[in-house]
């Protein structure tokens, strides 16, 4: 017997963390940053336990300033890709600074500088990967999906994917076929 | 974020093309530790013992004596400790028929060695970003597959 998986990867998480956390009786809130807010006091002992435990299934607790923000631009935008609200015209710039304390000027610096790539990069790259995602899921054309993520037309999407990937959405689509079927 | 230096290694059997990528790497302006091997067989003994840290990514040429890169490929894809690496082939091949044969055994990025040093730069640079982007956001890596 074969069976074909799809995972949620953020539903997965937050109950593993919701697992680890009981585990070790800790009482605590997650915001709508994602952030997790422990509501009472730990001893030193105990914070380094807890981290321990939560490193040791690939949950890491960030220090650094920087990455935090890294960590909420990409949040911001896998969201809004997944809710199918970027379109052509779509200004990550103004939503960010609607969603963060900063000035756009000063995140993409950051992002820049500790992503190693840029926020409308990442923003593409978070994109065509959505856009593999649908096309995987084969319910959808290529010109069905291009409407849904709201591209001006399907040689725009191809395009991008080209450029993006080095393969045509047509090439990518043949070789996971191939793939599955091995 | 899981890691702050990512973890390179490459094998190739050719000395000035692992002179010339060791170059090239150091001048990405990236937190990078890098390995180099001349051949297959000495990449899978050392990535099978127990002490190594496993790299996040590793270059594979494909013409190389003693297990060539795609003898690798099926090796690390075939090892649960292993698969996970994302595998880069590094060929002078352009033929089809090897790209789509190793993006079928596994690897997730297909590079063309390119014939200068700026656009070997450049590229690697790009690749390194990318794995980067995967190893640290959600990105499904069931869809990680390139070619440069």
């Amino acid at each position: 017997m074969k069976l074909k998986l799809r995972y949620d990867f953020q539903m997965i998480c937050e109950n593993l963390l919701a697992e680890k956390l009981k585990q070790h009786g800790v009482k605590y809130e997650v915001d709508s940053q994602g952030e997790v807010h422990i509501l009472q006091n730990l001893t030193s002992a105990e914070k380094e336990n807890l981290i321990e435990s939560l490193h040791a299934s690939g949950i890491e607790v960030i220090e650094n300033q920087y990455i935090i923000i890294v960590q909420k631009v990409k949040k911001i935008i896998s969201d809004l890709v997944k809710n199918e609200l970027i379109g052509e015209d779509f200004k990550i710039s103004e939503h960010i600074e609607k969603e963060l304390p900063y000035s756009y000027n000063y995140i993409s610096r950051v992002f820049s500088e500790h992503a190693h790539t840029s926020i409308e990069k990442f923003m593409i790259l978070t994109k065509i990967d959505y856009v593999k995602k649908l096309l995987m899921e084969g319910n959808l054309s290529l010109s069905e999906i291009a409407f849904k993520l709201n591209y001006s037309s399907v040689s725009h999407l191809s395009k991008q994917f080209k450029n993006t990937t080095g393969f045509n959405p047509t090439y990518f689509l043949n070789l996971k076929k191939q793939m599955e079927s091995n | 974020m899981p890691f702050n230096k990512l973890n390179i290694v490459l094998a190739d059997d050719d000395e000035d093309d692992r002179n010339i990528f060791e170059l090239a790497i150091s001048e990405c302006d990236l937190q990078t530790d890098l390995k180099l091997f001349g051949n297959g067989a000495d990449l899978i003994k050392y990535l099978r013992e127990p002490d190594t840290m496993l790299p996040n990514i590793l270059f594979l040429d494909l013409n190389m004596p003693n297990m060539n890169g795609f003898e690798c490929l099926e090796e690390i894809k075939k090892d649960p400790g292993l698969r996970h690496i994302t595998v880069v082939i590094y060929s002078t091949s352009s033929s089809e028929k090897d790209i789509e044969a190793t993006f079928l055994a596994g690897a997730n990025i297909y590079l063309n060695k390119p014939a200068n040093f700026k656009v070997l730069k450049k590229t690697l640079k790009n690749i390194l970003t990318l794995d980067w982007q995967y190893q640290t956001s959600n990105l499904t890596r069931t869809n990680f597959l390139y070619r440069f």
